[in-house]
C-alpha cells in the first residue's frame, strides 16, 4: 500500500481518526462516572505508553529486559523532584526531562546487553529494578527527607492552568500519550525501526551491513527507558497521585513484561491491546462474580480464578498465537473483510445470473 | 569472440597476506595469502572443510586471524570488524543464510541501504523532510534491485516464509543494496537447481558488468565455477594448492589430486 501522508497510508489516517474521535469526542461524552476514568482510562494509557517501552526494546529489538517499573520509578521521582526544585521547568519541560534522566538510566544498563544475552540478559537488567528503587529509598534527598514513606504529588499545573479533575487529567495522559505513540510509530518504521529489527533477527548480518550494535542497542535502551520514565512520571501523577517506591516493584515490571507479549511482541498496537486486556480483565471477572453470582462467591476465591484463569491464558496464547492479540485481532480483521470479498463476489455472480 | 569488458579488470583491491587462524588446536587456515582484482569474478573452491568460509570470516572481520593481515583498498586494516569493512565498502552473503527472518523482503533490502542513511533516530521521529527525502531514495533504489533480481512478487513477504533459493537471491540483494565495490558470497547456489543456478550466475555477471563489482565466490559446482570466474583460488586443509585462471586449475595435478583422491 502507498503511503499517501509521510509514512502513513490512508489505512492509518483512517484508524487515527477513529481513534482521535472516540478518545476526544465520543469517551468524554458517554463516560461521566469518575471510576472509569481514575480506574480504567488512566492508568490504561500509561501502562500502555510503558509498554510501548518495553516494546522497542524487547519487541523490535529483541532485547530480552526486564525492569520497565525501575525506570518508571525513575521518571516519577525526577518528575516530582524537578517540579519540587526547578519550578521553571513546568509541567510539560519537566515530564521531558524525567524521561531524559530515566533514559540516562537506560543506557546505564542497557550496557550489559553487549556482553549477554538472551535470559542472562534479563537477570542482569533486572538490577536496574532493584538499583533505582534501592537508591530512592536509601538516600532520602530523593523524597526530600519525607518520613512518612508515601509522598503526595503536587499538582498538574500546565501553563497556569490546573489539571485536577479526572477528565482533565485523562487529557494530559492522552496528549502525551498520542504523541509519543506517533513517534514511536514513526522510529519504527523508518530505518531507525529497521535497525532494531535486524538487531534482532540476526545480529551479525546486521554488523556485516553496517549496523553498529552498540549504538543500536544502546538507542533502543535509552529510547525504553524514555518511554517508561514519561510513563512512570504520568502513573505517579495522574493516577497514583502519590509517589512511593513500592508502587513501582518487579510486579509492575513482570505486568508490563505480560502485556508485551501478550499484546504481541514488534507491535504498537499491541501495547495498547494488551494493556487493556491485562487492566480490564480482574475489572470484569469481578464484575462477573458480582453480578451473575450475586455475591455468593468470596471476594478472595475470585482474585484467586483470576489469577488461574490468566495464567491459563497466558499459556493458550503462547501455544496458539505466540504473536499476541495484535496478530489475533489482525487476523480477525482479515477473515471480515474476505467473507466481505467472497459475499460481494458471490452477490455479483447471482446478479449476473439473473441477468442472463 | 573476445567479450568487451566495460570494467577491465584492474590492481589488487583486496590482498590477503599470510592467514592462520586455529580454533584451539584446528588449524583452520594455514599461512594463506592471495589477492582480488578490481572487477574480477574471483572463486574460493575446496573440499569440505578446506577453511573456505573461514577465509571470509577472515576477510569481513567476523573472526580474528592468529596471523597475517588483510589490504583492503590499497590500505592494511589493523582491527577488523564487519561493521568497518561495511563502512568501506564491502558487503557479503552468508553460507546458512543470514537474513532478517520475521521482516520482509523489502525491508530486508532497506537495510542494505544503512549506511545511505544518515538521518537519526530523532529525525525520523519527527519525520522531518530530510528524512522523507532520504527514505524515499532508498526505497527507490531498493525497488530497483528488487525488479532487477525479478522478485517483485515477494517483496512484502516475510523472507522466513520463502524457499530456500528465493531467501538466496534475496540475500545477494540485500548485499547489492549497499552499493559496495566489492561483494563476497559465500555459496550463492548451494541447494539450487540448475535453473535457479543459471539465474544466479546470470545475476552475478550482469552486476559484475554493469555495476563493476568485484565478485568473490565460494562454489562447490566445478561448472558454474568454471564458467563464471575469471580466476580460482584452490584451498585444501587450510593452505592454497593452486591459483590461477580456470584453465590453468583444471590442468593442475594438485588440484585434481585433491578432489578426485589420490593414491598413496
Amino acid at each position: 500500500m502507498k503511503p499517501v501522508f509521510m509514512t502513513y497510508t490512508k489505512k492509518d489516517l483512517i484508524n487515527l481518526a477513529v481513534c482521535m474521535v472516540l478518545s476526544v469526542l465520543v469517551i468524554p461524552t458517554f463516560i461521566t462516572t469518575e471510576y472509569w476514568y481514575t480506574s480504567i482510562l488512566i492508568p490504561w494509557l500509561c501502562l500502555a505508553l510503558a509498554t510501548i517501552g518495553q516494546q522497542v526494546v524487547m519487541g523490535y529489538t529483541g532485547q530480552l529486559a526486564l525492569g520497565a517499573a525501575g525506570f518508571m520509578a525513575a521518571g516519577a521521582f525526577a518528575m516530582f523532584n524537578l517540579i519540587l526544585r526547578v519550578p521553571d521547568l513546568g509541567f510539560v519541560g519537566s515530564l521531558i526531562v524525567s524521561g531524559l534522566i530515566a533514559a540516562a538510566f537506560g543506557i546505564l544498563f542497557g550496557l550489559p546487553s553487549l556482553k549477554v544475552r538472551g535470559i542472562y540478559l534479563m537477570v542482569a537488567t533486572l538490577a536496574s529494578q532493584f538499583f533505582i528503587i534501592w537508591m530512592i529509598d536509601k538516600f532520602g534527598w530523593f523524597k526530600n527527607y519525607d518520613s512518612s514513606g508515601i509522598i503526595t504529588a503536587q499538582d498538574i499545573v500546565i501553563l497556569g492552568k490546573p489539571f485536577t479533575t479526572p477528565l482533565a487529567m485523562y487529557f494530559v495522559c492522552l496528549a502525551v500519550t498520542t504523541v509519543l505513540t506517533l513517534l514511536a510509530m514513526n522510529m519504527a518504521r523508518g530505518s531507525t525501526g529497521r535497525n532494531w529489527m535486524a538487531v534482532r533477527d540476526m545480529d551479525i548480518a546486521a554488523e556485516s551491513m553496517g549496523v553498529s550494535l552498540l549504538k543500536t542497542k544502546v538507542q533502543a535502551f535509552a529510547i525504553s527507558a524514555f518511554y517508561c520514565g514519561v510513563a512512570g512520571a504520568l502513573f505517579a501523577f495522574c493516577y497514583l497521585k502519590s509517589l512511593e517506591p513500592v508502587a513501582f516493584d518487579i510486579k509492575l515490571s513482570f505486568k508490563i513484561l505480560f502485556m508485551c507479549i501478550l499484546g504481541g511482541l514488534g507491535t504498537i498496537n499491541g501495547a495498547f491491546i494488551g494493556a487493556a486486556f491485562i487492566l480490564l480483565f480482574p475489572v470484569l471477572l469481578n464484575s462477573v462474580g458480582n453480578n451473575v453470582f450475586h455475591g455468593a462467591i468470596d471476594a478472595t476465591i475470585i482474585s484467586s480464578i483470576e489469577q488461574v484463569i490468566f495464567g491459563g491464558l497466558m499459556i493458550i496464547f503462547m501455544i496458539y498465537e505466540p504473536l499476541g492479540m495484535a496478530k489475533l485481532w489482525e487476523n480477525i480483521k482479515q477473515k471480515i473483510s474476505l467473507k466481505f470479498q467472497s459475499s460481494n463476489v458471490k452477490d455479483l455472480k447471482s446478479s449476473l445470473s439473473k441477468k442472463s | 569472440m573476445e567479450y568487451e569488458r566495460k570494467f577491465k579488470i584492474g590492481e589488487p583491491i583486496l590482498e590477503v597476506n599470510n592467514i592462520s587462524l586455529s580454533f584451539g588446536g584446528v588449524k583452520a587456515i594455514t599461512d594463506t595469502s592471495f589477492n582480488v582484482l578490481e572487477h574480477e569474478v574471483r572463486a574460493i573452491i575446496g573440499p569440505n572443510g578446506a577453511g573456505k568460509s573461514s577465509m571470509l570470516n577472515c576477510i569481513n572481520g567476523i573472526y580474528k586471524p592468529q596471523q597475517g593481515t588483510v589490504s583492503f583498498k590499497g590500505k592494511q586494516i589493523p582491527d577488523i570488524t564487519p561493521n568497518i569493512m561495511a563502512q568501506m565498502g564491502l558487503s557479503r552473503t552468508f553460507q546458512n543464510l543470514a537474513l532478517f527472518k520475521r521482516m520482509s523482503v523489502l525491508d530486508n533490502i532497506l537495510v542494505g541501504r544503512k549506511l545511505h542513511t544518515k538521518t537519526n533516530f530523532l529525525e525520523v521521529a519527527l519525520q522531518l523532510p530530510k528524512v522523507k527525502k532520504e527514505e524515499k531514495l532508498n526505497r527507490d533504489r531498493s525497488e530497483e534491485i528488487i525488479s532487477f533480481l525479478e522478485i517483485e512478487n515477494i517483496k512484502d513477504t516475510p523472507v522466513g516464509k520463502l524457499p530456500y533459493g528465493l531467501q538466496k537471491k534475496v540475500e545477494l540483494g540485500r548485499a547489492l543494496a549497499t552499493d559496495s565495490s566489492i561483494i563476497l558470497l559465500d555459496e550463492p547456489m548451494a541447494g539450487m537447481n540448475v535453473e535457479e543456478k543459471r539465474d544466479m550466475c546470470r545475476f552475478i555477471l550482469k552486476v559484475n558488468d554493469e555495476l563493476g563489482t568485484t565478485m568473490v565466490l565460494i562454489e562447490h559446482d566445478m561448472g558454474v565455477v568454471m564458467d563464471i570466474s575469471d580466476r580460482v583460488v584452490v584451498l585444501d586443509y587450510g593452505k592454497v594448492i593452486g591459483d590461477g585462471t580456470p584453465d590453468e586449475i583444471m590442468a593442475n595435478q594438485k588440484v585434481i589430486d585433491a578432489y578426485l583422491g589420490v593414491e598413496h
